[in-house]
């Protein structure tokens, strides 16, 4: 019995990689003919961030079972370290493909820190006790960012928080301009690039769950008084996934960033934060296969809306409400299974 | 019973939209084609604009379509060179403002109106250079929109020159640096306060030249106070700072519906400085309620004014009035300006007709917009050098008895 | 006289995030829902006060009264169209729906009204109290505010404690399976909360304009998120605490302003709330529930 089910969780594993490879090439082939819309062209690395996103987020939210309001947070950190670097290697690092993968990595690696630090916090408490302190948190990254300066020149990269007072040398220039943001990025990400992170985070998630800290972490969820009283250790796992979330997310924000002709700190707010919350919710708990559809459905359904012009956001919403209904109401469930005899409910 | 309160919900909601309706402004788009007046059918030229047509900026996106949609009517009606005009929304977000511009590239967009506000106008300015497209914003006044300006903070040119990229307003710095001398000349003041909002590219751009240029003229900023987004509902910090320093002149350059409040506020707490706006301070006095007899003595710099006498603005602000039962603030002018520059453009060019690929079309408008001098209603004797920055005069005006006064 | 002339402008903005978080910590504690859609059923009510003053010159209080007819109306149809199919689901699908909701408020109230700022009418007469020759002001409409504050959190308090159905709120607060058990209706009960707190953000949101006011379809996005975290701070479902987690809300803002940055006034209001988590891990008067196995 046991055996059985880990061999179904496997082959759904392999089903979603498989998933995302046959995407990837079904898109690439396409995108580069004539009657590719130019609007889901330019959208490919958006929406590879968003569902790397979406697959962070579930992270934290499907798998260790606790809500976050701030998950953009980890987005900026990773965008605007990310960013930095690669504008303050680009005479060091001339190769784009290599410039990128260590501004993804040193989003990485900073968003993981940041990360580390909050949650000092985020251990300490519970339910929509912690959802409150990462919504603060995300709020005070954006204002930090807001009041920073980043300058480069010959001798090196030049901060100042709070006034801009940065004296560059000759042929320096200033990368952050506080509230003004990044103004000139140079897109640097790539679709293939994009696919690669999708599928590194579908290993590393797919591992971390199905490991021994992975099955400690959904102990952790579905009751943590049970799990604790047979040896779990509690903060060891949630700083485990909550990090690991994290650095993903910073990652995916690097991704981001460096598809993008300018970014501001204000991009990451509170709504952004919700947007990603949607597609987790959307896609269903623990379910990365359902995080990637629901990512990228709900980042081009805006685009192909545009042809009901002022109506375009208000049909957004009553879709979104819709289908929250349709997924997730005991009576239309019913409905639905009459009409539709093989398919089974969602399982995680 | 159910029934009878389902009956009773649905007429709350009917009452609802009735309130709605008879009280608020109508969206309905008129429809920007032609009225076939035997004119040649020439195919019209596709004009592309973005701007943010909701969320929370939507106010000037929505004033810039209005004005430019009532142009492109105008110049329809005349026969001869036809226009098809489309705006696409960005929800003043970056991100977004590219998805609308690749929307309107599908469509064959051939000249492209920017986007209306400062940021997304930075991404969308990088793709219409690189795609060769003519771009004339109505009001993305940021440096970084242009590019190849120095950033008055460190003297350092950040971004290259974006050769195709034109605008319509001022570009911030001059603003700022305008307004120092402004004050200073008129001796308006000696003791400055300046509050801002310190998570927009605007407020802040306005903010940077201000300061290093009042140092300089010897004016004294004795409180330096600012906001965000999502702060902007209480400014008793900032006002009692100015007022206890002893500011007689508070700069605000901030847009209106901010600039209102501190204006109520401050009221209310008894202190009546001298009040010193830019242009995006016009718009204050037809707020739905605003009581004007706040804005009393409020002086700003501004290109345009919806109460000139001046014949074109009158028609325009009539046309306006007629068509969305509101006054046209400045965006709304500068969206008609924008047309209207283009339209000039194209006809001294002599192009008569859409057969013209966005490319070709781009280098004939440069070439026109570098040497050409435009009179409109956001100023007159208009002219653009080749850093795209244009070059007219702001009006000083203040507030008298609820309407502007040239301050001359 | 500076430090309280900032401490009364601290209240004053705390009270009126106070007054939304009531309404706010009403339906959170009792249907245990984060109602993202509140901030824009007070940017609703604050529209028909406005409609019904400004353009039909009706008196003021009628005006209120009618924001919280339509107010109530519109909480009680939002709750039976979008929140009552999923009362089985998951909370976070019920979030969701919310945030729904709140998108489709504000992209209605935009294709309605517009997206031009109005100028709420100061409907709160007279001038305020004077404290020291004029050094210290506080403005009528903080005062009404603050009085509105205290009665609908004594009346709250009474009506949960005392009457019939504010028992069964808190019985269905406590355990939902158990009050049903119990023979309490749980769909009516969540449904009479929807309309009470709905009712109340119609009244935050014509007091918060009279304070700050200048109305747009995004008046109630900010105010929300405020608010929810004023509830938070105050303690979940605790109404005293909201009133008391609104009013430090307000003042950590303004004095944070005032003697520490304007530019990071937010971030030390939020990096605060983090501190004071920390040392009370369910808000400043939340009950400490003990886990049970």
């Amino acid at each position: 019995m046991n055996r059985l089910k880990l061999d179904r969780s496997l082959r759904r594993d392999y089903l979603t990689y498989a998933f995302v490879i046959v995407a990837y090439v079904i898109l690439q082939v396409f995108s580069g003919t004539k009657g590719f819309s130019p609007t889901l062209r330019g959208q490919l690395v958006p929406i590879c961030a968003y569902v790397v996103m979406a697959m962070s987020l579930n992270l934290t939210v499907g798998i260790l079972g606790e809500l976050s309001l701030g998950h953009a947070g980890f987005m900026s950190v990773g965008a605007f370290s990310g960013a930095i670097a690669a504008a303050a290697l680009q005479n060091a690092v001339p190769s784009p493909g290599l410039r990128l993968a260590i501004a993804l990595v040193i989003g990485a690696i900073f968003a993981g820190i940041v990360g580390t630090v909050i949650s000092v916090p985020v251990l300490r408490l519970n339910g929509d006790y912690l959802a409150i302190v990462t919504l603060a948190f995300g709020q005070i990254i954006k204002s930090l960012i807001e009041n920073l300066y980043v300058g480069v020149d010959a001798a090196g990269l030049h901060f100042s928080f709070l006034k801009p007072h940065i004296t560059l040398a000759q042929g320096g220039r200033m990368i952050l301009n506080g509230p003004m943001g990044i103004p000139n990025i140079g897109k640097i990400s790539t679709f293939l690039a994009g696919f690669i992170l999708i599928m590194l985070t579908l290993f590393i998630i797919f591992n971390l769950v199905r490991s021994r800290a992975g099955r400690a972490i959904m102990a952790l969820r579905d009751n943590r008084i049970a799990a604790e009283s047979v040896g779990i250790n509690v903060t060891k796992y949630k700083m485990m996934a909550f990090v690991t979330s994290a650095a993903l997310a910073g990652a995916a924000g690097a991704l981001f960033a460096l598809g993008q002709n300018t970014i501001v700190a204000a991009k990451f707010d509170f709504n952004t934060s919700i947007l990603i919350l949607v597609f987790v919710v959307l896609g269903g708990l623990g379910n990365m296969f359902g995080s990637i559809i629901a990512a990228a459905a709900l980042t081009i359904l805006p685009e192909a809306l545009r042809g009901f012009a002022d109506y375009r956001m208000l049909i957004y919403a009553v879709v979104l409400i819709l289908v929250m209904l349709g997924t997730n109401s005991p009576q239309l469930k019913g409905l639905l299974k009459k009409l539709v005899p093989g398919k089974k409910g969602e399982e995680v | 019973m159910k029934k009878s309160v389902a009956l009773l919900l649905a007429a709350a909601l009917c009452l609802c939209l009735f309130v709605g309706c008879s009280g608020g402004g109508n969206s309905n788009t008129p429809a920007t084609q032609a009225p076939d007046n035997g004119a040649a059918a020439a195919a019209p030229i596709k004009i592309g604009g973005i701007g943010p047509l909701t969320g929370g900026a939507a106010i000037y996106g929505t004033a810039a379509k209005n004005g430019a949609t009532i142009a492109v009517e105008e110049i329809n009606a005349l026969g001869g060179l036809q226009f098809d005009l489309r705006y696409e929304d960005d929800a003043h977000d970056a991100e977004k403002s590219v998805n609308a511009y690749n929307t309107l590239k599908g469509w064959g967009m051939q000249i492209f109106l920017g986007s209306v506000t400062s940021t997304p106008c930075v991404a969308t300015s990088v793709e219409a250079n690189n795609d060769h497209i003519f771009l004339l914003t109505p009001s993305a006044s940021s440096t970084d929109v242009l590019g190849g300006i120095a950033n008055p903070l460190t003297g350092t040119v950040d971004i290259p020159r974006k050769d195709t990229v034109f605008q319509m307003c001022f570009v911030d710095p001059n603003q700022g640096s305008a307004s120092a001398q402004y004050i200073a000349d008129q001796k308006l003041g000696t003791k400055i306060a300046v509050i801002y909002k310190n998570d927009d590219v605007y407020s802040t751009g306005v903010y940077n030249s201000f300061a290093p240029k009042a140092q300089e003229l010897g004016l004294d900023i004795v409180s330096t106070t600012t906001f965000t987004e999502d702060t902007k509902t209480d400014f008793s910090v900032q006002l009692n700072d100015a007022k206890s320093n002893g500011a007689d002149l508070v700069f605000l350059p901030m847009y209106y519906d901010a600039a209102a409040l501190i204006l109520t506020q401050a009221n209310a707490m008894g202190y009546a400085p001298k009040w010193f706006g830019i242009d995006g301070m016009d718009g204050i006095l037809s707020v739905d309620g605003f009581n004007t007899a706040l804005a009393e003595g409020v002086m700003l710099l501004t290109p345009f004014s919806a109460d000139s006498s001046d014949a074109k603005t009158q028609s325009f602000v009539a046309k306006y009035q007629a068509a969305y039962g509101e006054v046209p603030n400045q965006f709304a002018a500068d969206g008609y300006d924008c047309v209207y520059a283009i339209y000039n453009a194209l006809t001294k060019a002599g192009v008569k007709d859409s057969s013209l690929s966005a490319s070709e079309l781009c280098d004939k408008l440069i070439a026109q917009f570098t040497t050409m001098t435009y009179d409109g209603i956001t100023g007159t004797g208009m002219t653009w050098g080749a850093d795209g920055a244009v070059t007219k005069s702001p009006k000083g005006m203040f507030i008298q008895n609820g309407v502007y006064v040239g301050m001359d | 006289m500076t430090f309280l002339t900032h401490l009364i402008n601290g209240i004053s903005l705390g009270s009126v995030y106070a007054i939304i978080a009531l309404g706010y910590t009403m339906v959170y504690g009792i249907a245990k829902m984060l109602n993202f859609a509140h901030g824009d059923v007070i940017m609703v009510g604050a529209y028909v006060c406005f409609f019904a003053v400004s353009s039909y010159h009706l008196p003021p209080i009628l005006g209120v009264v009618i924001a919280m007819l339509l107010c109530t109306a519109l909480g009680m149809l939002i709750e039976r169209l979008a929140y009552k199919p999923l009362r089985q689901a998951a909370s976070l699908a019920v979030l969701i729906t919310a945030i729904g909701v709140s998108y489709f408020l504000q992209n209605g109230a935009q294709l309605l009204w517009g997206s031009n700022n109005k100028m709420f009418p100061s409907i709160i007469p007279g001038d305020g109290i004077s404290l020291f020759g004029g050094e210290l002001h506080i403005s009528a409409a903080t005062l009404v505010t603050i009085a509105a504050c205290l009665v609908i959190m004594l009346v709250l308090t009474w009506f949960t404690g005392n009457t019939r159905i504010g028992k069964a709120m808190r019985a269905v607060s406590e355990d939902k399976g158990a009050a049903q058990l119990m023979g309490i209706n749980v769909n009516t009960t969540i449904s009479v909360t929807f309309a009470i707190g709905s009712a109340l953000a119609a009244v935050a949101g014509v007091l918060y304009m009279s304070s700050y006011p200048i109305l747009v379809p995004t008046t109630g996005s900010m105010p929300g998120i405020k608010a929810f975290t004023a509830a938070v701070f105050g303690g979940i479902g605790s109404i005293p605490g909201a009133l008391l987690g609104g009013i430090l809300l307000g003042v950590i803002e303004i004095f944070a302003g005032a003697y520490i940055s304007t530019q990071l006034a937010n971030a030390i209001v939020f990096l605060v709330l983090i501190i004071v988590l920390l040392v009370k891990p369910t808000g400043l008067l939340g009950k400490q529930v003990r886990e049970k196995v």
